[in-house]
């Protein structure tokens, strides 16, 4: 009898597979690649010409959005559409089916995780491709390796925290509110759309989650007044730390059906508790 | 050894026992049909042998594995089809068995596998833009793409057209020519006596009645006397002006009367005397040999328009 394939066989493919679905779901692409770049032609043609005062030193607002935007769609790739998109295989009965075949679990979660980094890494590079072309974005090369790490960091965590999501929202009807309830209001207040004080409430207030250090990090790294090869730990530690607790949980919790049938985990759980 | 074993299994859900200790064996390359009505645990007896539920006890080996370990063996040898379960709509229907078959170690090639299921024509079709009967070939043919030993089918046929009906028998005949063991939950007494080697009749988590088709039918030794409800006649009252006449325990299910008898020519002598007297015609009046319908409905029970 033959061999099943290789391991990494099965993941290019699962991850191939996972990307040609997103290209293939309109609404997927639309919120996730298309109006992060309509914002960004949007917000440079209303508010391009004004600066931003960052360090003390005077930032032109075009440069500022493209790398918070460029964050932002990595966020989008993979919190967003892995909060939206799984939860209606899971309700279809898509991942049950695949729990039926001898695809080693792992490897289908793989594709899922590993797609939405693709895309992410493709969003936000298209970004920063049209900030270059067409705002004037300086490219300093010596910051580039801390830019890719810090997107790596970024999409990594993000991508752990919407498996975490998924594993809490119990059916997909409402999986885009408590995506767009989650992240949203925190993209205001995170440097994304508009800049933020230094200090105050919603500064401290957005100082506890990861999206604000995460685009900061990443923003700095166009930023010409920040000196230095742009790595900063701390905030990417901040933002790792996350991801740990997001992909603890999701590990801890992730559900293959819908919550009305409990999970093989969930339910042994249940009844061990059950003949204590 | 056997294909499958099943000993004492039970299953609770909270306060609900929905499996009572179940017992039965499948042997390889045999079709056994599991019947009951709606809650009767059969989705659930399935769903344990699939692995995709956890047994509360009793012993369980499918294809001499516990499937609650859900190895990758395991999971290789078998074959589910899915009461429910959704496949990628955006890719056309190539694309989504390209794609399942690459997860085992043997898959059956693909332009088989369209063949057996009937779908070469639709196989550059998107999944999204096809009917229900013809996804639900879908759903068949992703069971039997990694060439299983054993096949699950969970009510394989709910929603098929009569033709695509005949077509998945033929295909679980051919499949059975082939040596695969299957496992069938139908709701279709005609589909289970067509296909089925053995029965397995399940009513409130208990196995109640097993053995072959003919076997089963022959246990109850009765005859189905049936006919059209005459227009003079009520329905709210045709269950009790026959079971008069008829001495019998009568049926009604839509317009169709019947009653399953002991002693058929005495009834029909009762019954057509009646209607005589009565100057009504009997339409479509029938006297035939009880069917695993009948032998179903004995054993469950169930009441008038209920029976599922």
């Amino acid at each position: 009898m033959s061999d099943y394939p290789s391991n990494l066989t099965l993941v290019v493919r699962q991850i191939r597979y996972q990307v040609t679905y997103f290209m293939r779901v309109p609404v997927a692409l639309f919120f996730t690649l298309i109006l992060p770049i309509v914002m960004l032609v949007l917000f440079n043609a209303l508010f391009g010409d004004n600066t931003v005062t960052i360090n003390g030193e005077e930032w032109p607002v075009r440069q500022f959005y493209t790398g918070g935007l460029a964050a932002y769609t990595a966020v989008s790739a993979t919190y967003s559409n892995i909060g939206n998109m799984v939860p209606i295989r899971r309700d279809e009965g898509i991942l049950k089916r695949w729990r039926s075949t001898p695809l080693p679990t792992w490897t289908y979660l793989s594709g899922v995780i590993g797609s939405s980094v693709v895309i992410a890494f493709t969003g936000a590079l298209a970004m920063i491709a049209m900030g270059v072309v067409l705002y004037d974005l300086q490219i300093d090369w010596a910051k580039m390796p801390a830019a890719f790490v810090t997107l790596l960091v970024g999409v990594a965590t993000f991508a752990a925290l919407g498996m975490a999501l998924v594993s809490i929202i119990k059916s997909a009807s409402s999986s885009a509110a408590l995506v767009n309830a989650t992240i949203l209001p925190l993209a205001f207040i995170s440097d994304v759309f508009v800049v933020t004080e230094d200090e105050g409430f919603l500064h401290n207030l957005a100082s506890i989650f990861p999206l604000k250090p995460f685009v900061n990090a990443f923003q700095n790294c166009f930023n010409p007044f920040v000196d230095g090869s742009g790595f900063e730990p701390g905030k990417l530690a901040f933002v790792a730390a996350w991801g740990v607790v997001g992909g603890v949980i999701a590990v801890k919790r992730f559900s293959w059906e819908p919550s009305g049938a409990p999970s093989r985990r969930g339910r042994r759980a249940q009844e061990a508790a059950v003949e204590n | 050894m056997a294909a499958i074993e099943v000993r004492d299994l039970h299953k609770h859900y909270g306060d609900n026992h929905a499996v009572r200790g179940v017992s039965f064996d499948v042997e390889p390359g045999e079709v056994y049909a599991l019947l009951g009505h709606n809650g009767a645990g059969k989705s659930t007896v399935v769903e344990i042998l699939e692995g995709h539920r956890m047994a509360s006890s009793g012993e369980v080996s499918v294809l001499g594995f516990d499937p609650a370990a859900a190895a990758r063996e395991f999971r290789d040898r078998i074959g589910v089809v899915l009461q429910t379960s959704g496949v990628e709509n955006e890719f056309t229907v190539r694309e989504v068995l390209d794609l399942y078959s690459s997860a085992y170690r043997t898959p059956r090639p693909l332009d088989d596998v369209l063949a057996l299921t009937g779908l070469e024509a639709k196989a550059d079709e998107r999944v999204g833009s096809l009917s229900g009967g013809q996804r639900r070939r879908v759903d068949l043919a992703l069971g039997i793409v990694g060439a299983p030993d054993l096949l699950f089918l969970d009510e394989p046929t709910t929603g098929f057209d009569p033709s695509a009906r005949r077509l998945s028998w033929d295909l679980v005949e051919q499949l059975c020519a082939d040596g695969t063991t299957v496992l069938l939950t139908t709701h279709y007494l005609d589909e289970a006596e067509h296909l089925a080697d053995r029965v397995g009749v399940l009513g409130d988590g208990v196995m109640i009645a097993e053995g072959t088709p003919s076997a089963l039918i022959d246990g109850i030794s009765g005859t189905v006397v049936s006919f059209q409800l005459p227009e003079s006649i009520e329905t709210t009252d045709a269950v009790s002006t026959f079971g008069a006449v008829m001495d019998a325990e009568v049926r009604l299910s839509g317009r169709l009367v019947e009653a399953t008898v002991e002693r058929s020519t005495s009834v029909v002598h009762r019954l057509t005397g009646w209607a005589v007297e009565h100057n009504i015609e009997l339409l479509g009046l029938s006297v035939t040999r009880a069917s695993l319908e009948d032998v179903y409905l004995q054993l469950t029970a169930a009441p008038n328009g209920e029976s599922s």
